[in-house]
């Protein structure tokens, strides 16, 4: 009897792997932390069973750790992924990403009046509410909260 | 307050408040003064509004200051595709402090943060208009001889009316009590309730306020559109309960003042007038000395 073919993603040696993404934010998430331009290698795996998320996604980038500053940021689209911070196999470090106070150029700002979406300036938002996500224009000052948030 | 912004009301604390309508007691006192001597100020109008305009330059006129600008974008390069991003840059060139108007929301933000000099907004959109919200206050502070502990009645549309929302805001550093009173459609949105609701402070709804008006300190008037109602028949059957008469004035308090930030169409019968409670006209003319007070502030001559 043949044993089933199985195709298993490879522990990396030092790198970063980001658990619990929701699925239908996988390519947020790599588009927010620029994964799609660098040459690292990178394995993903989506639509995968979670009892949490029911379906999610797993990123492993190997040689790159980043700074919670850079990590917060996917905060928005993925409030909670997991990052195990490996070194040589092992998991020497794990994270949660957090809501951080102020949203900067990620985000687009719902209101169709507003001068973000007329002249090329750079989004600012502050954070009012972190659960569910709610976000303050610097500019315009209305509120765009998490069913009309998107990302730029 | 030297060569900061004036672009929401949030943006100066209670004393920087207080320091603007004290000084704005001292133009009433004294209107005619020419501290802006060799002083170039830009009034950037890329929307038309004549009241706000006018009682601008009536201010820099008064302090001795000169105008330029222009009061349509239709006269101005926008009409030939500039970016905001390069009047303001090139206008900062020109002048001491830009005076702005414009219909896109966070544009007086982002003039500000572009801007060489100080950027007063006149109005973005539907956003903000801090110095209506000073003349407000100025006009509830020199009628009531005091901010705190007061009950504000507003009237008419809550919803879309920047005016009152910015009233309503800084109102609540001074402990209100608020009473709303709009047609279902206009009420007062939740996410400035909630701004009450955390703060603690007591405001009631209504539809009508004939019942109630007996408790007013102020009553501020805003104008129901008629194009705000997406059934025109809730237009008509709405339209006279938000209409103000003099005869609704017997049972007011005595200090009791009527505000309203003009144009006025039908929301205050001509009738109410010759009350002394109507004080809208004497608001508008604080607005003048209100913009002494800030264009001085700003530019650091006061």
């Amino acid at each position: 009897m043949k044993e089933p073919k199985q195709m298993s993603v490879s522990a990396i040696q030092n790198g970063t792997v980001i658990d619990h993404v929701p699925a239908n934010n996988l390519f947020k998430v790599i588009q927010i932390l620029g994964l799609d331009r660098i040459d690292n290698q990178i394995t993903f795996g989506t639509n995968l069973e979670s009892k949490k998320l029911g379906r999610k996604a797993i990123i492993k980038i190997s040689g790159v750790f980043f700074e919670d500053e850079d990590i917060n940021r996917i905060a928005l689209v993925a409030p909670d992924a997991k990052l195990n911070i490996i070194k040589d196999y092992e998991v020497v470090e794990k994270k949660v990403v957090e809501v951080p106070d102020k949203i900067v150029g990620i985000a687009k700002c719902m209101n169709p009046k507003c001068i973000t979406n007329f002249e090329p300036v750079t989004t600012r938002f502050r954070v009012v509410s972190k659960k569910n996500v709610a976000l303050k224009c610097h500019y315009c000052e209305k509120i765009t909260n998490q069913e009309n948030l998107q990302i730029i | 307050m030297k060569n900061r912004s004036l672009v929401s009301i949030d943006d100066f604390s209670t004393e920087e408040i207080l320091r603007i309508l004290d000084l704005t007691e001292e133009f009433e006192k004294q209107p005619i003064r020419k501290l802006l001597e060799g002083k170039i100020i830009a009034t950037l109008f890329f929307e038309p509004s004549t009241r706000t305009r006018l009682s601008f330059e009536s201010a820099i006129n008064r302090l001795g200051g000169k105008i330029v600008g222009f009061a349509d974008a239709s006269n101005s390069s926008v009409s030939k595709g500039e970016t905001l991003n390069d009047t303001i840059r090139t206008v900062s060139n020109y002048c001491d402090l830009i005076v702005m108007r414009h219909p896109i929301e966070g544009s007086a933000r982002f003039a500000s943060e572009i801007a060489t000099v100080p950027v007063i907004n006149a109005g973005d959109g539907a956003n903000q208009h801090p110095s209506q919200t000073l003349l407000d206050l100025y006009s509830i502070r020199k009628t009531q001889g005091k901010l705190d502990n007061l009950n504000i009645f507003m009237v008419g549309d809550l919803k879309y009316g920047r005016t009152v929302h910015s009233l309503m805001m800084a109102m609540s550093r001074w402990n209100a009590t608020f009473n709303f009173i709009s047609p279902e459609e206009l009420k007062m949105p939740d996410e400035f309730k909630f701004y009450l609701d955390n703060l603690g402070l007591k405001y009631y709804e209504h539809n009508d306020f004939t019942d109630i008006i007996s408790k007013a300190d102020i009553i501020y008037m805003t104008r129901v559109q008629k194009e705000r109602f997406s059934d025109p028949i809730e237009y008509e059957k709405v339209k006279n309960v938000y209409v103000l008469r003099n005869s609704m004035l017997k049972n007011t308090k005595p200090n009791m003042r009527i505000l309203h930030p003009l144009p006025r169409v039908n929301e205050i019968h001509q009738d109410v007038d010759k009350n002394p409670k109507a004080y809208y006209f004497e608001q508008a003319l604080n607005g003048v000395y209100t913009r002494q007070a800030i264009l001085c502030s700003l530019l650091g001559i006061k």
